[in-house]
């Protein structure tokens, strides 16, 4: 306790306020760390066969296969960014209220109010901060049911296409949507243009988690590693 | 109809072989090759409609035009033709008269075959006898047993129902109600895979197993990237930069240069176009894709990547995307800039911690 001492007696009533609460159960940091991983390879893959580098070889064909490599690399970790999505479905209804679907959709006038007081505080930052969340704040919740939309299309197009050439009864089961949006060369723009919004995504994400770290001192940055948030338990919603 | 094919000149032999490409074509076993001479030696003709509307007669030429010499005369005689405008000897009102005569006499049974789009935004765009295209299509199809759509205009539109589209060029299939539609697409389809067609509802009396576009699975179940000879260059990463470079001179794969073989779902690759003897990618240019709808305003031909709709020809989607990264790296630099001086604000005035709002401290 003699660290203590240093401190002013304001912040020293402070630091005796702030706690630790469990916030990501481990199948939420499981998902988010795969998923990453998933986005990471999958979009450097898909970049490569959106756009392949030009090589000047001497070869012939026999000799090379890593385009070949490349696209199976794109569709083994299309399987787990699937699969790995239906598990984080999955807790949205079994896991903790942090974690609850319910999270993701503003339908409370609560949660607008915090979506509104984030885009004042945080991004246009008109006013200093005045509450904190536990878990998601809303307004990044939001924008997380958005980035689930766009998973969902980017399976749905992505396994569409890859219906064609593949005998596995799997990809099959997403060969109707190809159709609908007016065949495969619809679905690979889509498909292409939806990389980018997860590339934006990535930067914007990172630098938020970053910049909310270093202002709000909650350690949400490595929540994600421990699970764990410091809240101070002052003016935060709920 | 077998007599008649030997008496142009043909022999039993030209005739079976006939047969047997067009079995096997359709990937049939070996015994629905006999169910096919059966077919053609025994049964009726079936009378057929071939209606043009805002088309090319492309598919008229790709048909007849056929490599294999029988494949024309079997079917234009297996075939009743009893309206068709390019090949037809009656003109006028006798044409007219041939064609209600055939919705009459045979309600039910005729075939319908469409070439061309109609024109939906002004039925006038396109009249033959007095009548709109649409009129006609809707009369023909009531009484008809199914319906071919001959093409890309019949099936999706092609090149008048590009954008902006001014006549309003609309497909077949989405103006026939309660009839099948077998929708065989290209631009033009290939002779043989027409004929195929034909040969398949003539011996089967069914429609053939059709895709969920709704075209015959034996033709269009493939990609034309999964039958391409250069499919190995591809897979070995092995691309042609420019037409004139040292790869395209070794037959590299043309995927850079804006193929369409990945994504058009066609047998060029395997069938190939006169008489098996080439098909574009064979002849060093790029498949445009003109089985697939909307081919002409996939933009540019000699692109890879779409152009990004309303951003200039050669805009692709990687432009506006790393615009759009660049824009969010500059916003996130500002947002960075503005939070430190923030901080460094806040650490000096000594509220960087949240003031408790109930704290009665505070409030002396």
């Amino acid at each position: 306790m003699r660290y203590h001492t240093y401190l002013s007696p304001k912040k020293f009533k402070l630091m005796e306020k702030i706690r630790r609460i469990y916030v990501w159960e481990i199948p939420v940091r499981f998902y988010h760390w795969v998923n990453m991983t998933c986005i990471i390879v999958l979009v450097i893959t898909g970049y490569f066969i959106g756009n392949p580098p030009a090589i000047q070889s001497g070869t012939e064909a026999y000799a090379n296969y890593w385009f070949a490599t490349n696209r199976f690399l794109h569709y083994v970790f299309a399987y787990l960014f699937f699969f790995n999505f239906l598990l984080r479905i999955y807790w949205a209804f079994a896991g903790n209220e942090f974690a609850n679907w319910k999270q993701f959709l503003p339908v409370t006038k609560k949660q607008w109010n915090e979506i509104f007081e984030v885009l004042k505080v945080d991004i246009l930052q008109l006013k200093t901060w005045s509450f904190e969340s536990k878990g998601h704040n809303a307004l990044a919740s939001f924008t997380y049911f958005f980035m689930f939309l766009a998973f969902v299309l980017q399976c749905l197009t992505g396994f569409g296409m890859y219906a064609a050439m593949s005998t596995s009864w799997f990809p099959q089961l997403f060969a109707w949507f190809i159709p609908l949006v007016g065949g495969d060369t619809a679905a690979r723009h889509i498909h292409h243009i939806l990389m980018w919004v997860f590339i934006v995504f990535a930067m914007i994400h990172v630098y938020l988690v970053v910049y909310h770290d270093y202002v709000e001192r909650t350690g949400v940055a490595s929540s994600m590693i421990s699970g764990w948030k410091f809240i101070t338990g002052h003016k935060h919603h709920d | 109809m077998y007599e008649e094919v030997l008496a142009k000149g043909y022999t039993r032999r030209d005739f079976l072989k006939f047969c047997g490409m067009v079995g096997a074509f359709l990937g049939l076993e070996y015994s629905g090759v006999g169910q096919i001479v059966k077919a053609m030696e025994t049964k009726p003709r079936i009378p057929v409609l071939w209606l043009h509307f805002q088309e090319c007669t492309c598919c008229s030429e790709s048909f007849i035009r056929s490599s294999h010499p029988i494949v024309a005369d079997i079917i234009l005689d297996k075939v009743s033709l009893d309206y068709t405008e390019t090949l037809m000897a009656a003109a006028g009102h006798q044409a007219e008269e041939n064609l209600h005569a055939t919705m009459e006499n045979y309600k039910g049974e005729y075939l319908l075959m469409v070439e061309g789009s109609v024109p939906t935004k002004d039925k006038a765009y396109c009249c033959i006898g007095g009548n709109s295209a649409y009129d006609i299509l809707q009369e023909a199809v009531a009484g008809c047993k199914a319906v071919i759509a001959w093409g890309n205009c019949a099936v999706s539109g092609c090149v008048q129902g590009a954008a902006p589209n001014p006549t309003g060029a609309t497909p077949v299939h989405k103006l026939v109600k309660g009839k099948p539609v077998v929708n065989v697409q290209g631009c033009p389809p290939i002779a043989e895979v027409m004929a195929g067609v034909v040969v398949y509802m003539l011996t089967f009396n069914r429609i053939p197993e059709l895709d969920g576009l709704g075209r015959p699975k034996a033709f269009y179940s493939r990609r034309v990237h999964d039958t391409c000879y250069r499919r190995p260059n591809y897979d070995a990463g092995l691309f042609v930069e420019t037409f004139d470079d040292e790869n395209a001179r070794r037959g590299y794969c043309l995927y850079k240069m804006g193929c369409r073989g990945p994504v058009t779902y066609n047998s060029c690759g395997v069938i190939r176009w006169n008489d098996g003897t080439s098909f574009p990618i064979q002849s060093g240019h790029p498949c445009i894709g003109c089985s697939e709808a909307n081919f002409w305003d996939n933009g540019p031909f000699y692109q890879h990547l779409a152009s990004f709709p309303g951003f200039g020809v050669e805009t692709t989607a990687d432009d506006i995307g790393l615009a759009i990264g660049a824009v969010t790296a500059a916003g996130i630099t500002a947002h960075a800039i503005a939070t430190n001086i923030r901080k460094r604000k806040m650490i000096r005035e000594g509220i960087l911690n949240p003031e408790p709002e109930h704290d009665e401290d505070d409030q002396k």
